[in-house]
């Protein structure tokens, strides 16, 4: 193969992966905010939940790496619950600066907590044999965890496409998002649906700070650390649309990892400029509605 | 009959501008209770005379936060960026001292507030055609591009090191720099006290009136003719303008600057605080600002490790209990009062 | 004004000068104890806990009263302030810690001003010392292991040419040109410079090292702040197999602190670094050292290089302090008390050069290895004695001011 072929598909295939860890830590936040219109600057306080759940089971009580990632999804989505009825839920109607000021408490106070009970040296995961090594892909080698990470953003996107396109419920959220008086009207428990809603967007956070631990190290300032960068991926894609989440985090990933490539002196510039190419040309992101 | 309805409506109608001018008045009026911060402010100085270099810093923040409040509070702009204006305005003086040696400190404020002006003004008239979460993204994106900017050139900005060992001149060629921080303190009060006029001569004017209506609905100010884009962009340059003499002062009363001026958590951190304080009232920077900023010192003190535990239970507890910031309770107390005394 | 400034020192005067005997010393502790960073004020602050439980006999009847500002982000405005104050309001005698170098670097005219001694801990700015003369420090500069890496990079690991890649902030373009100025000294050719983004973004070398993997060198030498960037490096070039592919990876000791080393895996082994300390060095001081941690923290915390800074900075402290039988008013005295100070600590002998108020230690040439006890680890392969500042001895750039 060609010198500058070979460089391009390295780009397409790190590009790929690291699109793939872009979509699958933010795609939790595209339910919560994008789905639900809620600012949840507390994502990241749930993902980092969701990685600390993680670290735990691994390696305190030998659970393997692959169900520890479920269960953190499950427990995270369930403890979510009590955060949604008590705190989330009486805010729905209030202003993005009211909302923005609880949830930047709530990940504040998660930061201390994390702190107490884990330190602050960052944590890191132990990875079953198989995530280790890599996949030879005839000019050069992939990492085994990279390649999980795609096939893994996969899985994902056809469940939650299932889940919200074809499903009963999935329709009934996209109904009580839309018009959530009319949804009451026709006799939908919206209530019920947002807190399932806000359970689901929680768990998914909680899976993606499990599966970022390999990638980033977990400390308790992961709360906060990487919001912009879910943030930016929540908003090229769209509010409301996991497909625009998709799509952003391809563009992002893609991008970026062109741009370290071929132009590291400038590598910061990238996500950022390819966010405000984006946003003047189409405001509302990719699939928002205008 | 015509005719006296007429004059009826004639009547009614001169009766409702007067009514208009003499509400607007008495809302301009300055009541006893704005001298109080004036006072507090005072009564610190000679109160806690060791802890002025903090106390500076806390001045910086409520000018900060004011020049937040014109574009948030007033005109309903929300924006994760405006660490940008600070962040110029930081680096104007910054860069004047240390690379052109101009070291006059309050001739160094005008310059800070017509460069984060110039710069104000360019990207508000891109950034203000759009609103919501895209205005945030791209407001935030606006000051971290300055950011990598400057550490493209850190030959010039000094990078995350930044500019060491500013000296200012004398203010007003008398008064110097102390360890104590007395000076600066005192200058930080003065310049802010005349911002403020400023401010609130802008908020109770025509122009501060046709913000609010912005704010409140933009079709209806569209409708009857206002020049609704160059309204937000006049606004957003003097919002600039203000943070840009902020950053100034931050960087005359650190004698240093580095780039993480620009940083996300700047423009956060200022958000909360004006939040906090309570939106579009003027004095909820004040109060926002110096709130949020002692019990960050206070709870710092008990326990460096996990003081951002206390602060982030004082947010929480401020929206469950305080939904329009620390002012909106005090206000809400008042008028409970006030109802009680009547039954 | 001014008379509230003189009665300021007035008071200071009053409550510090007027006792006969036993002094309490009182030391400011400025450290990042919140926030990304908080693991490394954490690691300095148990070294001086455990220096102080364990020495204060050593300056009784004296005592040492430590109280501990959060010194907040790398912004050098928020440890500007708390300093200050510890200075103003609570009257310390003494300030230590500092991690950051914007920090010190903000702080400096204040302590030149208060004539208060400025005694840092970690802060690797070269020229930092230069700022004040009431400033010494007990870490390292960029250069202590950048420039003698260069040399015994090329002379004793093989590299003719090496590829440089950083995190693009002050210590990271110190410590390539440190290690580049020794290297083309020596020799060798530098193909590539690779500014790797800043501190605070996502730490995913993969592009980075993908275009020096193509480029083949030699070697890489790689600086990253040791936080969770370190084990990203070490799983980035792990994955990409650069190692088989023929590019050795070398550094600072950045890249393997001791209390993240185990997390790193087999990838780590055979990477190189220049460094002052290792948890296996193998001296007296450290061997006790690295007892009475583990028997205070527990045996799965480790000290690391900052810690053993963090040692040896308290004991300057303490011995300045016995020295002038707790006398420390006057911040000159207690620099000049520290000016040539020498010592046995965990990393070997230091000494605080009189003339630059910086260290000079030994930097040791150090390979990761498994050790027969399944756990990874350092072999020493070589030690260069008496390390200076090269940044100030060749007066490169602010160094030479």
């Amino acid at each position: 193969m060609p010198h500058f072929a070979i460089i391009a598909v390295s780009i397409l295939f790190d590009g790929l992966a690291y699109a793939m860890f872009l979509f699958i830590t933010s795609v939790g936040l595209s339910v919560t905010m994008g789905l639900m219109g809620f600012v949840n600057l507390a994502h990241g306080a749930f993902a980092m939940a969701g990685g600390y759940v993680v670290v735990t089971l691994t390696r305190n009580l030998g659970v393997g790496f692959v169900p520890s990632l479920a269960i953190a999804a499950v427990v995270v989505g369930a403890v979510s619950i009590v955060f949604e009825r008590g705190l989330y839920r009486r805010l729905y109607k209030s202003t993005d600066l009211e909302q923005v000021l609880l949830t930047i408490g709530l990940a504040f106070m998660a930061i201390a907590t994390a702190t107490y009970f884990y330190g602050p040296i960052p944590k890191s995961v132990p990875l079953p044999e198989w995530l280790q090594g890599d996949v030879n892909l005839g000019f050069r080698y992939f990492p085994s965890y990279r390649a999980f990470l795609i096939v893994l953003g996969a899985v994902l996107i056809t469940v939650l496409w299932y889940g919200f396109e074809r499903t009963n419920i999935g329709a009934k959220i996209r109904a009580a998002v839309d018009n959530r008086r009319m949804a009451e009207s026709v006799g939908i428990n919206v209530d019920r649906l947002f807190t399932l809603t806000f359970a689901v967007g929680s768990g998914l956070a909680a899976l993606g700070g499990g599966l970022a631990i390999q990638l980033l190290g977990l400390s308790p300032s992961f709360a906060v650390l990487y919001l912009v960068l879910f943030l930016i991926v929540v908003a090229v894609g769209g509010l409301g649309s996991l497909k625009g989440t998709l799509l952003a985090a391809l563009v992002l990933g893609v991008f970026d990892t062109a741009g370290k490539y071929l132009l590291a002196d400038a590598g910061g510039f990238f996500v950022y400029a390819v966010t405000v190419a984006v946003l003047l040309i189409k405001p509302a992101g990719f699939y928002g509605r205008e | 009959m015509a005719a006296s309805d007429t004059t009826m409506a004639a009547a009614d109608r001169a009766s409702t501008r007067e009514r208009a001018a003499d509400y607007l008045l008495r809302r301009h009026r300055f009541r006893a209770a704005e001298a109080l911060p004036w006072l507090f402010a005072i009564a610190v100085f000679f109160v806690f005379p060791d802890r002025m270099t903090f106390g500076s810093q806390v001045l910086v923040m409520v000018m900060f936060a004011l020049s937040l409040d014109l574009i948030l509070g007033y005109a309903g702009i929300v924006t994760l960026g405006h660490a940008a204006f600070f962040g110029v305005g930081a680096y104007t003086v910054g860069l004047l001292a240390a690379r052109l040696q101009w070291t006059e400190p309050i001739s160094g404020l005008f310059a800070a507030a017509i460069v984060a002006a110039i710069v104000g003004f360019i990207t508000g008239w891109f950034l203000l055609r759009y609103r919501g979460l895209t205005l945030l993204m791209l407001t935030l994106a606006t000051a971290i591009m300055l950011q990598e900017t400057g550490n493209l050139r850190s030959d010039i900005s000094g990078g995350y090191d930044g500019l060491p060992g500013l000296t200012f001149k004398p203010l007003l060629g008398i008064f110097d720099y102390d360890l104590y921080g007395h000076t600066y303190y005192l200058y930080a009060l003065a310049v802010l006290a005349v911002v403020f006029y400023f401010v609130r001569r802008i908020v109770y004017s025509p122009f501060g009136q046709a913000l609010t209506g912005i704010r409140e609905n933009v079709r209806r100010m569209h409708a009857i003719g206002s020049p609704v884009h160059w309204r937000l962009v006049t606004v957003y340059t003097i919002a600039a303008a203000i943070a840009g003499v902020a950053g100034a002062l931050f960087t005359q009363t650190n004698a240093y600057v580095t780039l993480t001026v620009f940083d996300f958590d700047n423009s956060a951190k200022v958000m909360v605080m004006l939040i906090l304080g309570g939106t579009g009232r003027l004095y909820g920077a004040f109060v926002g600002a110096t709130v949020y900023m002692v019990l960050e010192d206070y709870f710092s003190k008990l326990s460096p490790t996990f003081w951002q535990f206390g602060i982030g239970l004082v947010l929480v507890l401020a929206v469950l209990f305080a939904r329009r910031g620390v002012l909106g309770l005090f206000e809400s107390m008042g008028q409970y009062i006030a109802e009680r005394k009547k039954s | 004004m001014r008379i509230i400034g003189w009665l300021g020192l007035a008071a200071l005067a009053f409550t510090v000068g007027g006792t006969a005997q036993a002094e309490t010393v009182k030391v400011g502790v400025v450290l990042p104890f919140s926030g990304a960073n908080a693991d490394l004020g954490h690691q300095i602050d148990k070294a001086f806990d455990l220096y102080v439980k364990l020495h204060a006999k050593d300056i009784a009847p004296n005592t040492v009263e430590i109280i501990k500002r959060d010194e907040g982000p790398p912004t050098g405005a928020v440890a500007k302030t708390v300093a200050t104050e510890l200075i103003t309001n609570d009257k310390v005698q003494i300030l230590t810690g500092f991690v950051f170098s914007p920090s010190a670097i903000a702080l400096a005219p204040v302590v030149t001003q208060a004539k208060v001694p400025m005694v840092i801990a970690n802060a690797g700015t070269a020229w930092i010392t230069n700022l004040s003369p009431y400033i010494a420090r007990l870490s390292f500069s960029m250069w202590h292991h950048g420039y003698p890496m260069g040399a015994y990079a090329f002379k004793s690991i093989g590299c003719k040419t090496a590829a440089l890649a950083y995190t693009d902030f002050p210590p990271g373009k110190d410590s390539t040109e440190a290690f580049k100025t020794g290297f083309e000294k020596a020799g060798g050719k530098v193909t590539e410079s690779i500014p790797m983004g800043s501190p605070v973004q996502v730490p995913d070398f993969t592009p980075f090292f993908q275009k020096i993997k193509d480029a083949k060198p030699d070697c890489m030498y790689v600086f990253i702040p040791s936080g969770a960037h370190a084990a990203g490096v070490m799983k980035t070039y792990g994955e990409l197999g650069m190692r088989k592919a023929g590019v050795k990876l070398i550094g600072p000791m950045d890249l393997i602190p001791d209390n993240k080393l185990q997390d790193m895996g087999d990838a780590a082994i055979g990477t190189v670094v220049m460094g002052n300390y290792a948890v296996d060095l193998n001296n007296a001081e450290n061997k006790a050292f690295n007892a009475e941690w583990h028997k205070a923290y527990g045996k799965d915390s480790y000290p690391d290089f900052m810690s053993a800074a963090g040692w040896d900075t308290m004991h300057a402290i303490f011995d300045a302090i016995k020295k002038l039988n707790g006398k420390v008013d006057d911040g000159a005295k207690v620099i000049d008390a520290m000016k040539g100070w020498t010592a046995n600590g965990p990393r070997g002998k230091v000494t605080i050069d009189a003339a630059t108020r910086d260290i000079v230690q030994d930097e040791n040439a150090m390979e990761v290895i498994r050790k027969p006890d399944g756990k990874l680890g350092v072999k020493v392969l070589g030690t260069t004695k008496a390390v200076k500042d090269e940044c100030k001895e060749l007066k490169v750039g602010r160094c030479g001011s």
